[in-house]
């Protein structure tokens, strides 16, 4: 019989190992499915997996995908340490995106250098808003703060819908649900010419390496630790919970609420419906891969939006549904979360006559 | 000489690097009270589980009436006829007696019921069968247990340190049913470290010392003295000496206190009125579970009462019922609460982290930042001056045993340079040598001019340190005594409520 033993310290290795191993699981696993429906499992590992980083052009698509997810994600996981689960980064990114857009659909012939950097802020304010809600009622009334911000999302995407049917539809946009074309200024600037990439990947860097600084040495940091951690032993020494659940929430929804204009003034150019490929979601399993930790997430950032190209690769050369990409982001989470058990735990041998 | 009913040769159990038993020999002859005698960490429960078939041995083996035995799980030591009751009792609070009992032993409520009422009368276990477990007392339940166990009809019947939990008067009472036991034919597994207790109880004596016999004695033959040196390798502390002290300014002062808890299980507190100086050390005695928590609370911050009534709790001649516990704290209060893992430390961050919980304002942040170097200095610091047995201050406060956690987290505390220390149950699971370091600790502490509460279980502590001693129970305090004018018996007597009699 095969018992799980606790450690005496948590393994530092295997919080390394765990995303990789999950990783090979979750191909492993996912390929087997492809055989199974008759797909040709080395034309979609190859779509899949090295086709995003075979040319420049694939490759600085996954680096425009990394900005939006890293940013996110950084946000959502200083508020996961300390077990305040905000799943609504989505709603949080969409209002973002209104937020920002709102200066380009109301200033459509405004100049200037000034025009997207307010938008970013703009958007910032959008997301952080957007979380007061969950974290009022948290604090207020020990609301759930999975589902409340988990409805917000879903009233964020009629919010939006509502804007792109009404008032902010483009007049002379055909009838389609989506606002004007942004002008020039309302445009983030490229990063490498003749590519997508725009200087929100360096914002996302810069707030990667700001998370680290905050989690090494922040005694705010580590007072959020201890209330996901034992919140007993918060109360004790007198952390305020409220303050960790209001911080936490507001934190996360200013990185979605960024990602989300940084969208919109940046690969899209307007606002329309199908602004977010489920960042907000994905998001949360970036987090987790990375371990929580912002060096962790950094690397998980760069391979969740490696499997977004690569899944759309595989759309389109080896015939894979949409589904796919999908259940292939879920097992990953699921095979982590199994993993990061040895991260505690040891499997030991027991069973066997007793000496 | 017949064969001993239970006998062990060679008994070896190790977790990790820590090696718990190390080639245990014992033997129980049939018709005894055999003790298990020593300190917290000694091996005394990783042997009991060893024989109750809960762990299985690394080496080592195991004869039941002659016969070699190979136990893989509790309820084959049921089968053999073992029985135990354990320190932490598992009865469902909102079942009666019989239906608890159900639940394990086989047979109709009405049968049963006679059955208990059968035992009661023989072994002096009297206890209602239909009586709500929730409204008996803590000796109530623990003969539950023991009924419980005597249904099986075993032939071996193991205490896990019975006498812990219960008031002086009950302890008798105790040992009259197990000796009326002994008398009928069952062999008694007694597990203390009470050497008094075992002294007046049982016929023979196995000493454990760091996982290791260290004697098998027949304990009448013994002082307390001997016993002592067995059990610990050296002399028993001498008791502790208090000088008068001056009256000091008034650190901590209750005024008939209210309280109704928001849990429903909890103890509502009436009336509670305290008064604490400086340069003194004042006892809260009393059985577990009789508003010591609730209190607890109140005087951390860690329950707040509304600004109205924030009078109620002074400290430093301030109303402080409205403050949370960093405000408190901020006025000199430090606090060693009775939950180590969880509450006094994060099990799952290393002690150089735990440091800062409490500590974080002795200069261990510079600008909001954490300063490594000072946390890590004053760990290590910690770690020296209380004797704390661990690998460092990277060391995961978890993977400590709990007097050595206990050890750490009175040292952070008592770093604090308080003005008010509070201590919970300060030598809960902690060994003799430790405990009395923390003993000569809070001395020290009150001759500095500190003002020092303690909660205890343990009379004798209290006895040994503290200057007044009031009573906890049922949520009222007892009006101060004198411990040097009080005997202990009048101390019970408060304990279990002067108006009953029998616990």
């Amino acid at each position: 019989m095969i018992r799980l033993v606790r450690r005496d310290r948590a393994s530092r290795r295997m919080a390394v190992a765990a995303p990789l191993l999950a990783l090979f699981a979750a191909i492993l696993s996912n390929l087997i499915l492809f055989v199974a429906m008759g797909k040709d499992p080395g034309a979609v590992f190859y779509a899949l997996l090295l086709e995003p980083f075979m040319t420049w052009s694939g490759f600085s698509e996954v680096l425009l995908k990394t900005a939006p997810l890293l940013l996110i994600a950084q946000g959502l996981a200083i508020g996961f340490r300390a077990k305040v689960f905000n799943i609504g980064a989505e709603g949080q990114f969409i209002l973002g995106a209104i937020f920002a857009s709102a200066i380009p659909v109301y200033f459509p012939q405004a100049t200037g250098g000034w025009i997207w950097p307010a938008m970013l802020v703009m958007g910032a304010i959008g997301g952080a808003l957007w979380a007061v809600v969950p974290a009022f009622w948290r604090v207020r009334l020990n609301a759930n703060e999975i589902l409340v911000t988990l409805m917000m999302s879903l009233i964020a995407v009629q919010l939006l819908n509502y804007l792109l049917l009404g008032p902010w539809k483009d007049p002379m946009g055909f009838n389609f649900p989506q606002s004007v074309m942004f002008q020039y200024d309302a445009m983030i600037p490229i990063l490498f010419p003749g590519t997508r990439v725009n200087v929100s990947l360096l914002l996302a860097f810069l707030a990667a390496l700001l998370a680290w600084i905050y989690m090494q040495r922040s005694f705010g940091c580590y007072q959020f630790l201890v209330g996901g951690l034992a919140p007993k032993a918060a109360t004790y020494a007198g952390f305020s919970q409220s303050r960790a659940i209001w911080l936490s929430l507001l934190i996360g929804g200013f990185a979605a609420g960024l990602a989300g204009a940084a969208e919109v003034a940046g690969p899209i150019g307007q606002l329309q419906r199908s602004i977010s490929t489920g960042y907000g979601y994905a998001a949360i399993i970036v987090a987790y891969l990375g371990g929580l930790h912002p060096l962790g997430i950094v690397a998980s950032s760069f391979l969740m939006a490696a499997l977004y190209i690569g899944g759309d690769n595989a759309m389109v050369s080896a015939d894979l549904p949409v589904a796919a990409v999908r259940v292939f982001q879920g097992s990953l989470l699921v095979f982590y979360l199994a993993a990061i058990t040895f991260v505690r735990f040891r499997l030991v041998r027991t069973g066997g006559a007793p000496a | 000489m017949p064969a001993p009913l239970l006998s062990l040769r060679k008994m070896t159990k190790t977790y990790g690097q820590t090696v718990a038993n190390s080639a245990i020999d014992l033997d129980v002859a049939a018709g005894s009270i055999h003790a298990i005698l020593g300190e917290n960490g000694a091996g005394k429960s990783t042997l009991m589980k060893l024989i109750y078939g809960v762990e299985r041995p690394d080496e080592g083996e195991m004869h039941w009436n002659g016969e070699p035995v190979h136990l893989t799980s509790p309820a084959e030591a049921r089968r053999l006829g073992i029985g135990m009751v354990f320190q932490h009792f598992s009865l469902f609070e909102t079942l009666t007696v019989v239906e608890n009992i159900s639940l394990i032993v086989p047979g109709s409520k009405v049968d049963l019921a006679a059955r208990i009422r059968a035992l009661g009368q023989d072994f002096g276990l009297v206890v209602d069968p239909f009586a709500h477990v929730h409204a008996l007392s803590v000796g109530e339940r623990q003969r539950v247990e023991i009924i419980r166990c005597l249904l099986t009809e075993p032939r071996l019947l193991i205490l896990d340190e019975p006498t812990s939990v219960l008031p002086p008067q009950a302890v008798g009472l105790l040992f009259e049913t197990l000796r009326r036991l002994r008398d009928g034919g069952v062999s008694i597994l007694f597990i203390s470290h009470k050497l008094d207790e075992i002294r007046a109880l049982c016929d023979r004596a196995t000493i454990l010392r760091g996982g290791r016999v260290t004697g098998d004695v027949d304990p009448r033959d013994h002082d307390s003295h001997d016993l002592a040196r067995m059990m610990i390798g050296r002399d028993m502390p001498a008791p502790l000496h208090l000088a008068p002290m001056p009256k000091g300014e008034m650190r901590l002062e209750l005024t008939a206190l209210d309280h109704q808890p928001d849990d429903p299980f909890g103890v509502t507190l009436a009336g509670v009125s305290l008064r604490l100086h400086a340069g003194e050390i004042l006892g809260i005695a009393g059985i577990s579970g009789n508003g010591q928590a609730e209190m607890s609370r109140l005087i951390s911050g860690e329950t707040l009462l509304p600004a109205s009534r924030r009078d109620e709790i002074r400290m430093m001649d301030k109303p402080v019922g409205h403050l949370g516990p960093a405000a408190r704290r901020a006025l000199g209060l430090a606090f060693v609460p009775e939950e180590r893992l969880g509450r006094g430390a994060v099990p799952d961050m290393t002690l150089a982290d735990n440091s800062l919980l409490t500590a974080h304002p002795l200069g261990l942040l510079k600008r909001g930042l954490i300063d490594r170097q000072a946390e890590a200095r004053f760990t290590a610091a910690c770690i020296a001056d209380f004797d704390v047995r661990t690998s460092g201050p990277e060391a995961e406060a978890g993977s400590l045993s709990g007097g050595n956690l206990q050890k750490f987290i009175m040292g952070r505390e008592i770093s604090l340079n308080p003005r008010l220390l509070f201590v919970a149950q300060p030598t809960w699971g902690v060994d003799i040598g430790a405990a009395t370091a923390i003993r000569h600790r809070l001395v020290k502490m009150r001759n500095a001019g500190v003002a020092v509460l303690v909660i205890s279980e343990e009379l004798e502590e209290l006895f040994e340190i503290c200057d007044r001693i009031q009573v906890l129970h049922k949520g009222s305090l007892s009006p101060s005594l004198d411990p040097r004018s009080t005997r202990p018996e009048e101390i019970g007597r408060w304990m279990i409520g002067s108006a009953s009699v029998v616990a």
